[in-house]
């Protein structure tokens, strides 16, 4: 199976991702430049974290006018897994692919830490191989990562199930105190309506092997290839 | 022809940054601060010749100016889901 990485001026987990998906999963990957406009045969496609040309305006604003962008939108709009990682996220939610929006974090600082985060559905193509209520330490890095949605449309989320991931203590329980940045509801990851674009904060690529830390973040990877392969593959 | 255009945080969006400065100011001395919120202010200069706004008398000139930088703002300057704005087009 194939993952393309879409490399923005500025991305920093591009490498990350490619080395987790190709070294640690051992799957096909390719870096992707965010001026091509096609996504070179993608089975998946990853947009990772950074700073996407320079963060200027707001996290992810510009770097919704990339021309890659069309052909997500278009691989996304057929159902193409697509998962947006800390500024990947933030960019899926600029370019309206997921809805809501991020506020600087509540304590107005960049955090870079490992956290707990509870897996609440295994029904995307980035949980698939994840157990319920399964707790994942995953490294978060963000300044801007306090997620925001107007409560008719964060009751919306809650409802059709849209929270993938939740920032929780070690045992799984959601506290104000495990809350790295102030986000509604303790949300760390959603999904769109059609389940296949998952944005999340923490990096599930920098946790991929026991030397960084963790481990558990291979897991999400390596749902997207469990998916794609008991699924329909779909080309871009 | 100039248009102004500020950008703030919702009133029901929290404000981390404006709280901060409310509390820096509070430590100056300045007791009487209740509330600070930060935003963001764009001069967008626009080319007198635009055709779109050509030959129309000042009035007409001047709401077809802020219809475009409304849009501007709507499109990118802000992001309506958190942010709101106001647009203001001088002479």
């Amino acid at each position: 199976m194939k993952f393309s990485i879409v490399v923005f001026p500025g991305s920093n987990s591009d490498y990350d991702a490619f080395y987790a998906v190709s070294r640690v999963v051992g799957e096909q990957a390719e870096l992707v430049w965010h001026k091509d406009t096609d996504l070179k045969g993608a089975d998946a496609v990853i947009l990772p974290g950074g700073f996407a040309h320079g963060d200027y305006l707001r996290t992810g604003a510009i770097a919704r006018f990339s021309p890659i962008m069309a052909a997500v939108k278009s691989f996304a709009d057929r159902g193409g897994p697509v998962l947006g990682i800390c500024n990947g996220f933030q960019v899926l939610l600029e370019a309206g692919l997921l809805p809501g929006a991020m506020v600087r974090n509540d304590r107005v600082k960049f955090v870079s830490k490992i956290v707990p985060v509870r897996v609440e559905q295994t029904d995307t193509p980035f949980t698939a191989a994840c157990a319920s209520q399964q707790v994942l330490n995953l490294p978060i890095a963000h300044g801007e990562g306090n997620y925001y949605a107007p409560p008719d449309q964060l009751e919306a989320l809650e409802t059709n199930r849209q929270v993938i991931f939740r920032y929780t203590d070690p045992a799984g329980e959601v506290g104000a105190d495990w809350n790295p940045n102030g986000s509604l509801n303790s949300i760390a990851g959603i999904c769109n309506r059609q389940r296949n674009v998952v944005g999340l904060m923490p990096h599930p690529e920098r946790a991929s092997e026991l030397a960084l830390g963790s481990a558990d973040g291979r897991i999400v990877l390596a749902s997207a290839v469990k998916s794609v392969m008991e699924g329909v593959r779909l080309h871009a | 022809m100039k248009a102004l255009v500020y950008v703030t945080l919702k009133p029901s969006v929290f404000d981390p940054q404006g709280h901060v400065v409310a509390e820096a100011l509070a430590t100056l001395g300045y007791q009487d601060v209740k509330d600070v919120r930060q935003g963001k202010f764009f001069e967008v200069e626009l080319a007198d010749a635009d055709p779109a706004t050509a030959n129309l008398s000042t009035e007409a000139h001047r709401a077809k100016v802020e219809a475009r930088v409304t849009e501007m703002a709507d499109k990118l300057l802000a992001n309506p889901v958190i942010e709101s704005y106001r647009v203001e087009v001088l002479q």
